[in-house]
Parts: structure tokens; sequence; C-alpha cells
């Protein structure tokens, strides 16, 4: 009896025991929202921040959208409920939009293994642009939308949006056909902001190869079309109305930088040197310097001694059999030698007949330099045939240019550059006016050239998917946005400048455990 | 173990008896290896030390358990047959039985405050013994021993953070050791016998970080081989220069587990992946480190025996876990590199009386684990063991023994660093904490 007593107690000793305690255990009291205060936490921006990507918002896209995963993180230092607009319509997951029924955009692109490479995944979107919820939200990023566009009313009007007046996005939820982005954004009364807007004033610029104009000067945003870049005076102005508003009660919060264009996959993916004899010869070398050396005797010689004869020798040179061979391109930025060139052309017997299309279309061609940027989306243009342009002249890039909207040429980039860099100085100048913290996400995604190492030791680059970097791609397959797993590296910079800025200590983001690319046998 | 060899030091000067056995036995061989052993034991003690562990379970009997699980040089009963096999030469009784099994508590937390992880496991094992010896004839003795000093089981939440490199495993092994001892004279003997193990391990962990099938599910593999067996020895030698000191040391040798054809099932795999991550069969090694364990036990009085060992585990041959699969599946390789690592051991047994004795006893035991290779299959370091048992003899025959384990080990931040993901080495860790509580029962049965 004695020693069952014994026993007993020491197992019951034991097991109380048996209870691991840390010397400080991990608990919500482990955090602090130091300065700032996230019970009301409001976003605004655009595509970034609605948590747009694989070219589109989809339902189980926008959970991934980095200030609901911000959200999370405050939600262990006092962070209030954080509401994002309704896609409980996109039943499938498909993505896109129909107005009235018809799509109107197209759904989330995913990876066909059988085909290899991105494509819209099959299926009809349900996400209906006319099935309005009325409501203000939490995150009001609105894909698509400028800096000006946040502060216009009728941007939400269902009217608008066959006439381009108004965004499909903001039309699901502005909370009336008059409302706007910031006034129903004001009316969450945030304590705590992130403000990522600016970029569709640029951007949409250069994902369009420059097809638009640079309206610096132009003061009136209401005349710009969708593909302008915004002067920089009117952004200025927006920008800091926009953050009046923000600031007017009192909240703290943090606005972020504009990317530039050298730091997003889609302009630089596809090289401008892709030309082989590999590749011409459609994976036979030998035909394909038989193609280079035709080219070369028929076209590509013919052209630089006629462009020499005019000093624009350099605009076109022979194409080497042994090196990768840089894309032919038109750039408006060239002076117009067309009529030079069939005026010449009409002098050789063989080009004669053909005088006039050769002057039409190689007046203002050239080969491509490193300078240039050609987009992701032109990369099944290369070798394919222009409409009504007959053979062997019917491959662009190779016997036919690329057009402007393939190309950011250096002098359009030249253009964005110029006005991101405005831009940025001004978001960071009117963020130290009022105190506000910066993420510049334009020097954060440019490490990503490099390579952005995160805490635990991964990697993380610009690259477009690829299989080898199936667990480290961050850009989605629309190749501007970050995919989940980008959207959470971005989450954990924010993070990381809260916690610097506004003495507060949050939980990191883990970007390895978010998913990539959608990938499917089939589509 | 300086300390340890200090004190045998001290033995010797203490003690002028010793010097005299010391004399006699000086020309044999059996005592020059002897002194080899222990000369390369304070060789492997110079090397630096870390951390501890592994998937070692050292609860191979009740008395010795109680006793801190020392034993090498201690003649108490037929456990002596895991600690010492030539000691079955010096056991009072003709037959000796003695079987027992723990009930293993083990529980462990995890914590990562900078991302705000948080996580536990609670596991339950069962290691048990059994073993008999029989005096043939005045200087032969045989015995058979079972045992389990190799296992694991550690359960983690199914796609918790640390998924990717373990949501669960069970390693089993059973060691299965017929034994010898020849009594050389009647202070010497030395033992031995064959090992023949079976063993059987189940793991499982999520092929990435972010990996899922198309609804979302991570994908996850288990790799399972059952029935594997491998073959390997034990040796040892027991001194005992005067009526109250036994030395002894003894060897037990690496055994290599080699699943050959287990199989490999891969669950919630996209479809994209279903070609490549089919189910297979795979090979792979697991090492069971040998093990030298050198001591003494001394009989202060009639009623006190204390009793010192060390071990030396040559772990270092965990260099990595292997899993070559027979599919387009890439050869998981995940380094370990695991060092020899030692455990210093300290007993005492009060015999009360005939029905009663007591027992108490501590251990250091150092992990084999080194800093950045902290994987949270074996998520141990180094620990302090505290034991205690009594033994209640029922009649001359018959007795049952009690005893428990509470083993300490001090919270520690560490982390795997050796994770490939694209080709990238990235690191997995936080702070861990554990607590391992063990009590356990036995008879023994002698006459």
């Amino acid at each position: 009896m004695k020693n069952k007593f014994i026993y007993l107690s020491l197992l019951a000793a034991g097991l109380i025991a048996c209870e691991p305690e840390f010397n400080n255990e991990v608990t919500n009291a482990s955090y602090s929202a130091g300065d700032a205060d996230f019970s009301s936490y409001v976003a605004v921006g655009n595509s970034l921040t609605a948590g747009y990507m694989d070219g589109t918002v989809s339902r189980g896209g926008q959970m991934y959208s980095f200030p609901n995963l911000l959200s999370q993180q405050f939600a262990v230092v006092g962070g209030g409920a954080f509401t994002q607009p309704s896609y409980d319509d996109d039943i499938n997951d498909y993505g896109g939009l129909t107005l009235g029924g018809m799509q109107i955009a197209s759904t989330r692109l995913i990876i066909n293994a059988s085909a290899g490479g991105p494509e819209a995944i099959n299926g009809t979107p349900t996400i209906e642009v006319s099935n309005q919820q009325a409501m203000a939200y939490n995150n009001m990023g609105v894909p698509g939308a400028k800096s000006f566009h946040l502060l216009a009313p009728g941007y939400g009007n269902l009217a608008g949006v066959a006439t381009g007046q108004a965004n499909p996005y903001f039309v699901r939820h502005a909370t009336s056909p008059t409302a706007t982005v910031m006034g129903d954004a004001m009316t969450k009364n945030p304590t705590f902001f992130t403000n990522w807007i600016g970029s569709n004033d640029v951007l949409s610029f250069a994902t369009s190869g420059g097809v638009g104009v640079d309206q610096t000067g132009n003061l009136d945003p209401s005349t710009y079309g969708g593909n302008d870049i915004t002067d920089p005076n009117v952004f200025a102005a927006t920008y800091s109305a926009i953050t009046d508003m923000l600031t007017s009660g009192g909240a703290k919060g943090v606005v972020a930088t504009i990317p530039d264009v050298t730091s997003i996959p889609f302009f630089t993916t596809v090289p401008y040197n892709p030309l082989t004899t590999q590749l011409l010869g459609g994976g036979d070398s030998q035909v394909g310097a038989a193609t280079m050396t035709q080219l070369n005797q028929q076209l590509y010689g013919v052209l630089d001694q006629i462009l020499t004869n005019f000093g624009a020798g350099d605009r076109i040179n022979a194409l080497d059999l042994g090196a990768a061979n840089p894309l032919l391109i038109k750039d408006e930025s060239l002076t117009d030698l067309s009529a030079q060139i069939t005026a010449v052309a009409s002098t050789i017997p063989q080009y004669a007949p053909i005088a006039d299309f050769l002057g039409q279309t190689y007046g203002q061609a050239r080969q491509a330099t490193a300078n240039d940027l050609v987009l992701l989306t032109t990369r099944g243009v290369i070798g394919a045939a222009p409409a009504g342009v007959p053979a062997p002249f019917n491959s662009f890039g190779v016997t036919y240019p690329l057009q402007d909207s393939h190309v950011l040429t250096a002098a359009e980039g030249e253009m964005v550059k110029v006005a991101t860099t405005s831009y940025n100085n001004t978001i960071k100048a009117i963020a130290a006016s009022k105190g506000l913290a910066v993420a510049d996400m334009n020097a954060i995604l440019n490490q990503l050239v490099s390579g952005l190492r995160v805490e635990d030791g991964q990697i993380y680059t610009a690259d477009y998917f690829s299989t080898s970097a199936l667990n480290t791609t961050v850009f989605s397959l629309d190749g501007v946005h970050p995919n989940a797993r980008g959207y959470a590296m971005v989450a954990n910079e924010i993070i990381k400048v809260i916690n610097s800025y506004y003495n507060a200590k949050l939980p990191n983001i883990v970007p390895g455990y978010y998913p990539g690319a959608t990938v499917l046998p089939t589509n | 173990m300086h300390n340890i060899f200090i004190s045998i030091v001290v033995f010797f000067i203490k003690y002028p008896k010793f010097d005299i056995s010391y004399l006699q036995y000086e020309k044999t061989n059996t005592y020059l290896t002897m002194r080899k052993l222990l000369s390369l034991t304070l060789t492997a003690l110079t090397a630096a030390s870390a951390f501890a562990g592994g998937y070692r379970v050292s609860l191979q009997g009740q008395k010795q358990l109680a006793m801190g699980h020392t034993g090498v040089g201690v003649v108490n009963s037929a456990e002596v047959l895991f600690f010492n096999p030539s000691g079955m030469a010096f056991l009072e009784n003709r037959f000796n039985a003695s079987v027992g099994a723990n009930g293993l508590f083990a529980r462990t937390k995890f914590q990562n405050q900078a991302n705000n992880w948080t996580n536990s496991t609670e596991n339950f094992g069962t290691p048990f013994s059994a073993y008999v010896s029989y005096r043939a004839t005045d200087w032969l003795s045989v015995g058979l021993a079972v045992y389990t000093p190799y296992g694991s089981a550690v359960e983690w939440d199914q796609d918790w953070q640390g998924s990717h490199l373990v949501n669960n495993i069970d390693l089993e092994a059973i060691y299965f050791q017929p034994s010898i001892s020849l009594k050389v004279n009647d202070y010497f003997s030395v033992g031995g016998g064959p090992i023949f193990v079976s063993g059987s391990v189940n793991f499982n962990r999520n092929i990435s970080r972010s990996q899922t099938d198309e609804q979302g599910n991570r994908t996850d593999v288990t790799i399972d081989a059952g029935g594997v067996t491998a073959w390997g020895w034990t040796a040892g030698m027991m001194l005992k220069p005067t009526e109250n000191l036994t030395i002894g040391a003894n060897y037990r040798s690496e055994i290599t587990m080699e699943a050959r054809d287990g199989d490999a099932t891969f669950h919630d795999v996209p479809g994209f992946l279903s070609t490549t991550l089919t189910n297979t069969t795979f090979d792979a090694d697991l090492p069971l480190p040998a093990e030298l364990t050198v001591g003494f036990s001394y009989k202060v009085n009639d009623k006190l025996l204390v009793a010192f060992d060390y071990n030396r585990a040559y772990w270092n041959v965990y260099k990595s876990l292997i899993v070559d699969f027979h599919n387009a599946a890439p050869t998981s390789i995940n380094p370990r590199n695991y060092k020899d690592a030692s455990t210093y051991r300290v007993g005492a047994q009060y015999t009360a009386n005939e029905k009663f004795s007591f027992r108490a006893g501590w251990y250091f035991d150092e992990s084999p684990v080194q800093d950045g290779f902290f994987a949270p299959e074996t998520p141990r370091n180094d620990s302090m063991g505290y034991t205690g048992g009594l033994s209640y003899q029922i009649n001359q025959r018959l007795g049952v023994d009690f005893s428990f384990l509470f083993l300490h080990f001090k919270e520690v931040n560490n982390s795997y660093d050796y994770y490939q993901e694209d080709g990238q080495n990235t690191s997995f860790g936080g702070t861990y904490k554990n607590v391992v509580f063990s009590p356990g029962v036995g008879l023994s049965y002698n006459f």
C-alpha cells in the first residue's frame, strides 16, 4: 500500500511537471502597435492593393491582397475587422468580369502544363459588374485606378462602364453612382492607412508599349486617354489632396512608391535579341543559317545600304550567324525615311514593284537594343504574321518590324523613368511633410533584380514564372502583379517599415508559405 | 568525463588494495585493451561539445534506470545483459529474469516570436525490455536480451509551420541479443553476443512549403518501411579488482538499418505532378550508432552502492538522411551532420532491508545535433535526467521494480538551415522546449 502511494504521488508530480513552459511565452502581449492605432485600417490604391493577380481579381486571389495579409498581423495588436469587396459571386474562382452577362475581362491566368505556357483558365466568369454591393470596405484598392480617379465622382457609375467613364471594379461596390473612392474610404474613419496609388499614372503607358501620350504640361486629366502619362503637377496635387483626406482624422499610415518598369518581368522577360540560327531554323541551325544568309542578302543588307546613304546605317545591320540578333522594331522617335527608302528602292529593278511597301514598312524601323523593353505579351507575336502582309515580309520582329504596342522603346522608357522618378519624389516629399512612413516599393522591388534575401534565407528575384522556380517565383502570370507569395513579401516589407517608423512590433509574414502560380495538367 | 577519470585515479590512491589487483592484471592483454578504451574515451572527451538527444532512448531496465541508467559496472540483475553482458558471470543466482516497460510521456513546445508561430506535440511511447540469464557452468553464463534502445515518435499538427521537414515520424527498433559471458576468474569476465535488429519507420512530411493540390490541400508524402532487419554485436568486460569495486566497459556496434523497397505514398498531388509524384518504393539508410560505455560501481557499505557510467555515442555516422525514390521524384537529401555525443551518469542504490531497496540517479545527456541542423523530427537538446525508484521483494524469488525518469531540457533556440527550396537553403527554427517523464514498472525473478 505504502509503495503504491509513493508511486502514485511520483506519477502525479511527474505529470504536472510534464508541461513544458518557455521563459517568454509567445502571446499577443509579445507584440505591440507602437505609436500606431490599427483599430480601423483602410487601404487605398489600385490593383496592387486589391489583390489583383494573374490578370484579374478572383475570390481566391483576393484573400492574398497585401492589405488583407497585413490586417491579420494587425489583429494581434488590436487591429479591427478588415473587410474587402465581396467576390462571393466568383463561384468557380475564375476571376474575370461580365457586364450584363457579356464577358468584358478574361479569367485568371494559369499554366497549362500540356501546352507549356500561361493561358486564361477555361471557363465563364461569374463576376457581374451590375451586381452592385453599394458598400464601403476597408480594402478600397480599385484595379485600374490612377491617382486622380480616386477623387473622381462617377467613377463608380454603372452607366459609365460601357463608355469607359467608370471603373467596373468600383461600380461593384461604390455607395452611389456619384460616390468617389476616397469618399467611400473615409466613411470607414481610418486610424491607419496604406496608400499605394500612382502606378497606373505611368504604368498603363508602359504596359501598352507606349502607345499613349505623355501629358506633361496638360493639367486637365479629364482629357487624358487611358494609356497616357499623368502630368507630374496633376499627380502632385492629387496625391496631396488624397493624403490630406486620409490624415484628416489624425490617422497614421504608410505610403508606397511606384516600382520602376525594370523590376517588373512584364518588361524584362522577353529578350531584345532572341534571333539565333537555332530559332529561325525552328530548332535546325543549318536551316536557320540559310534563312539568315538569305535575309542578309535580300532584306537586311539592302536596307542597310539604303539607310547608310541617308546617314542612318546604324538602324539596321546584317544578322550575325554566330550570335543572338536583335528584333526588328518600329521606333516612332526616328526620323521617317519612308520617302527616301521608296525612292531608292524604285531604282532597283527587283525592288521597284514593292518600293512603296518597303518605304512604309521600314521608314522608322531599326533593330532593337538592350534599352528597348519587349513586352511579355509580345512573346507570342514574334514570328507571327501581321495581317495583310505578304510573304516573306510577314514575320513580326524578323522581316516585319514589331509595332509601337509591342515594345517600350528606349525613348518611351525614358519618359516612364522621368515620370516615375517625379511621382516618387512627390510621394516622399508629401509623406515627409505629413510625418508618414514610406514603403519604398520602388527600391524594394529593385532589390529583386539582383535578388532579395528574406529572413529565412530564401532569395527572391524579379523573374517570370519558370518550372525551376515553382517555389520562389513572386510575380503572377500577368508579369506585372505579384502572386500570393509576392504579396506576402510586399506585406512583410511594409511590416518592417511600420515596425521601424511607428516603433511597433508586428510579427513577420513568411512568403515561402504562400502559393505561386496555378499549374494545371490541361486547360 | 575528466571528473570520472580523475575519480578513478583517486581510487587508485585511496585504496592501496587496488594497486595489488592492478599488478595482478597488468600483463593481461585484456587489461591493456581496457586501458586503450579508457584513453580512447579520454580523447573523445576533449572534443568540443554542443547539443544532445537524437533518437536514442535510455530506458533499458527499471533498476538501472532508477540509478541514472548506470550499469556497465553494476551486477544487480539480468538487466546487466544490456549494460554489460560480461556481468552475467557475476550474478549471484543461477537464473535471473527481468522484464519491464515504461510509459514515455514526451511533450515538446515550439514557438517563433518573429513570426508569431506556436505549436506543440505530445507523444507517448512504451519502450520495453526483457532479460534472462542462466549460469550453465561455473565459468559460462548464457542469456537473451530483448530491448528497444532507439525510437522516436513525434507527431506535429499536419501542415504545421515545419511540415516541410516533418509532420510525423514513428521510428522503432527492437534489439534481440543472445549473449554469453565467460568468467575468466573471480576478478574478471568477458561477454558479448550478436544483435539482431528488427525495425520500422514511418515518416510523413509535406513536399514543400507551399505546394497544394487544386483544392488547396498541401501535398505530402509518407514513407513507410517495416520489417527492416540488420545485424550487429556487443562485447564487454568486467573487472572486480576488490570485493567492493566493479569496473566495466561495453561496446555496442553501429547498426545501419537499410530500408529497401519501402512504400512511398504521395497524397494530395496536383494534376500536373501526378506523373512525377507517383506512389513508388524507396531506399533509405538510417544508422543506429555505436555506443561505448565505461564505468564502475563501488560498494560503500552493505547497504549503499554507488555507480558511475560514461557513454560515448558515435553519432557522426549520421551524415544525412537520403531517401531515394524509385520514380521520377528527385532523391531527397537531408543533411544531418550529427556529432559524437557523451552522457555522464551517476546513480546510487540503498538496500534498506530484505524487502526494500531504493534508488536514485542523475545524468547529463549531450545532444548529437549541431547548430543549424536542429530538425523538428528529433527536437531535443542537451538534457539532465533525474531518476529514482524502488524495488519490493515479494518473496525470495520475485521482486517488483518501480522507476521514474524526469528529463529536463533547457529551452533552446535553434534552426534547421539546410532545407533546399529551388536550390536555395532556407532556415526553419525557433525556440523549443521539451519535457519527458517516464514512469516504469518491472518484475525480477531469480533463483
